[in-house]
């Protein structure tokens, strides 16, 4: 692991980007990138917290979006009932997710393979149709965050760079915390579990446990990804938690490359900076991505971190 | 009492028409052991189909003849082009370049149909009320669906438990590698079942277009009631499909349409019409939370390969 790699220099010199893209977008006067590049910071944040379970921890949720949705509400019901401070709803957002991923954790994880990926879906389609009747806090149309969360003056998220600046210092606060738990004592558990169930649970871990602890960590994280969401689209609705939205951060996990720390981030940036080019081209850009995504899975072995890896292997 | 009995037919119209789509999704896991989260493009495909061929032909049996045999045409071509190289994959993978599939499905009927809605009209016979009980009427339309759905299960289970081709199907479920030995080419064994999938789920879009409208991402919402289904019932069973078809397309029917009602009894007016929309649309799945607490296999696991 010593010395010049290319996945090494690609990611250092994405993260370099990141880090200096307020500058660019300063210099060049160009506000529009900087906006959605903190979109892409916080999905890039919510593929890592998925990765946590899916890459390290082998838990294939398809239902990774209801956080994003959950967090999401918590600021902006919180919002609209006057309590306005960050400090409030920040927690609460988190909270909020931690406990729906245990109940929703406890019952799936009784599960795995295909039966795990389906009942994820159904439960976070279960909380969209949830949304989708809370009639007080918009319904379908979805709800208006007219005043971002207020953090009285430590930070002003409605300045676009401080605002980008926290998306990603949260982003690698997040990462910084996977590389921490992946490499602990229980990190290494989770992932034993992943290579072999049986032999784990033989040895006398409690495997269930843990891997609901990992769920809980995971959805946790994609609520503060939710929060963060609401305040920058100063709007939330059921549409943020449907499926489709879970299986882009799932294709965002893969094309990165599953089980690596940065995969998440550089598949986030490609898949959504190609969203935009495609949708740029032409008005129907998901008839060139589907079929692209097919062949990502057809001949596309580990992502894009995978084929760096096999680049540095020559 | 009125209310009640159309309320259950109703109800088992829709589980009907659910396990029609659920059945080609637990054949193609449990044969080919694919996740094939496109199959709501198919249903979404047989719809259209269904819409333009009757307004071409004037004819709506004629019109829905020729969806089921494109959406069977349409499911044999995407098996050999695409689907086929993902067998044995990681589960993963299928989810993937299934969902990339629903994505190109969706923006080409935006592109070819437009993103309005289509309506495919009844011809007049299917539309009178029929005389079920003394007094009370019931759409003749909903009762054909009720009638061909249980004609095809039927058609279904004895295809499968009691004909040749059946009986590969069971044997490439129990065990590919052996069937496959004994000389059955497993490859169009493959095509053939999942020709089959696609065309059930075509047929349950175009019995189902009538009643609602067509549209883009019709396929979705009704899909992942597909996968509750095949949850409960236990993934590869035909049998449990069914049950639990029935029973999710009863209490989805019954909830939304008496739920509200009783909530009324015992909370506020207010409080109980801002509650029972959303809770009527949790039902199935609390319904599945407890089946999977209780049997986490479902109810009828198809046996262990």
């Amino acid at each position: 692991m010593k010395g010049f790699s290319v996945s090494k220099a690609v990611t250092a010199l994405m993260l370099a980007g990141l880090l200096l893209l307020p500058l660019y977008s300063y210099l060049s006067g160009n506000i529009f990138i900087l906006t959605l590049f903190t979109r892409i910071v916080i999905l890039a944040l919510a593929a890592a917290s998925l990765n946590l379970i899916m890459g390290f921890g082998g838990m294939m949720s398809f239902g990774h979006a209801a956080y994003l949705g959950i967090g999401g509400y918590a600021v902006g019901m919180l919002a609209q009932e006057g309590v306005g401070s960050g400090f409030i709803q920040f927690p609460v957002a988190l909270a909020a997710s931690a406990i729906y991923a245990l109940v929703i954790g406890a019952l799936s994880l009784r599960t795995r393979g295909v039966y795990f990926i389906m009942i994820t879906l159904a439960f976070a389609q279960m909380a969209y149709y949830v949304a989708s009747g809370l009639a007080r806090y918009g319904g379908d149309d979805g709800l208006t965050v007219y005043k971002r969360s207020d953090f009285s003056g430590l930070i002003n998220l409605s300045n676009r760079t401080q605002f980008y600046y926290l998306c990603l210092a949260c982003l690698f606060g997040v990462i910084f915390l996977i590389w921490r738990i992946v490499n602990s004592r229980f990190g290494l558990v989770v992932q034993g579990l992943r290579s072999n169930e049986q032999r784990m649970q033989a040895i006398g871990f409690p495997a269930k446990r843990y891997q609901l602890v990992c769920f809980v960590i995971s959805g946790t994280m994609c609520g503060l990804a939710g929060a963060l969401l609401a305040n920058n689209t100063d709007f939330v609705s059921p549409a943020v938690m449907y499926w489709t939205r879970s299986g882009d951060l799932m294709v965002m996990v893969i094309l990165g490359g599953m089980g690596t720390l940065f995969g998440p981030v550089v598949g986030a940036v490609i898949y959504l900076l190609l969203e935009e080019f495609l949708s740029q081209i032409t008005e129907y850009w998901a008839l060139i991505m589907g079929p692209l995504l097919l062949l990502i899975v057809l001949f596309g072995r580990g992502g894009i971190m995978g084929l760096l890896g096999r680049l540095d292997r020559g | 009492m009125l209310l009640v009995v159309e309320q259950f037919l109703n109800g088992l119209q829709f589980g009907l028409l659910l396990f029609l789509l659920a059945a080609g999704l637990t054949l193609v896991f449990g044969i080919m052991d694919l996740v094939n989260l496109a199959h709501g493009s198919l249903y979404m495909m047989g719809a259209y189909f269904a819409a333009t061929f009757a307004a071409w032909t004037g004819s709506f049996l004629l019109g829905a003849l020729l969806a089921l045999g494109a959406t069977l045409a349409l499911g044999i071509v995407l098996e050999v082009s695409a689907l086929r190289h993902l067998y044995g994959r990681d589960h993963l993978d299928h989810v993937l370049a299934t969902f990339g599939l629903i994505l190109f499905f969706n923006e080409a009927v935006r592109l070819i149909w437009g993103p309005a809605g289509l309506a495919l009209p009844l011809p007049a016979w299917l539309t009178v009320p029929v005389p079920i009980l003394p007094g009370i009427h019931y759409p003749a339309y909903r009762l054909a669906i009720i009638v061909v759905a249980l004609l095809v299960a039927l058609l279904l289970y004895l295809g499968v438990m009691r004909t040749r081709i059946g009986m590969l199907i069971r044997a490439g479920a129990s065990n590919r590698e052996m069937i496959g030995a004994l000389g059955i080419n497993i490859k169009l064994l493959y095509t053939l079942v999942f020709g089959l999938g696609a065309a059930l789920a075509g047929l349950a879009g175009l019995m189902q277009a009538p009643i609602l409208t067509v549209q883009i991402g019709m396929g979705e919402n009704i899909l992942i009631l597909a996968f509750v289904i095949i949850v409960i019932g236990g993934i590869g069973s035909i049998r449990g499909a069914f049950l639990a078809a029935i029973f999710v397309g009863m209490i989805d029917t019954l909830g939304r349409a008496f739920l509200p009602n009783l909530l009324r009894q015992v909370l506020s007016g207010a409080a109980a019409s801002t509650a029972a929309p959303a809770l009527s649309s949790m039902l199935i799945y609390l319904l599945m939370a407890m089946v999977l607490v209780v049997r986490p296999e479902g109810l009828f696991p198809a046996s262990r390969r």
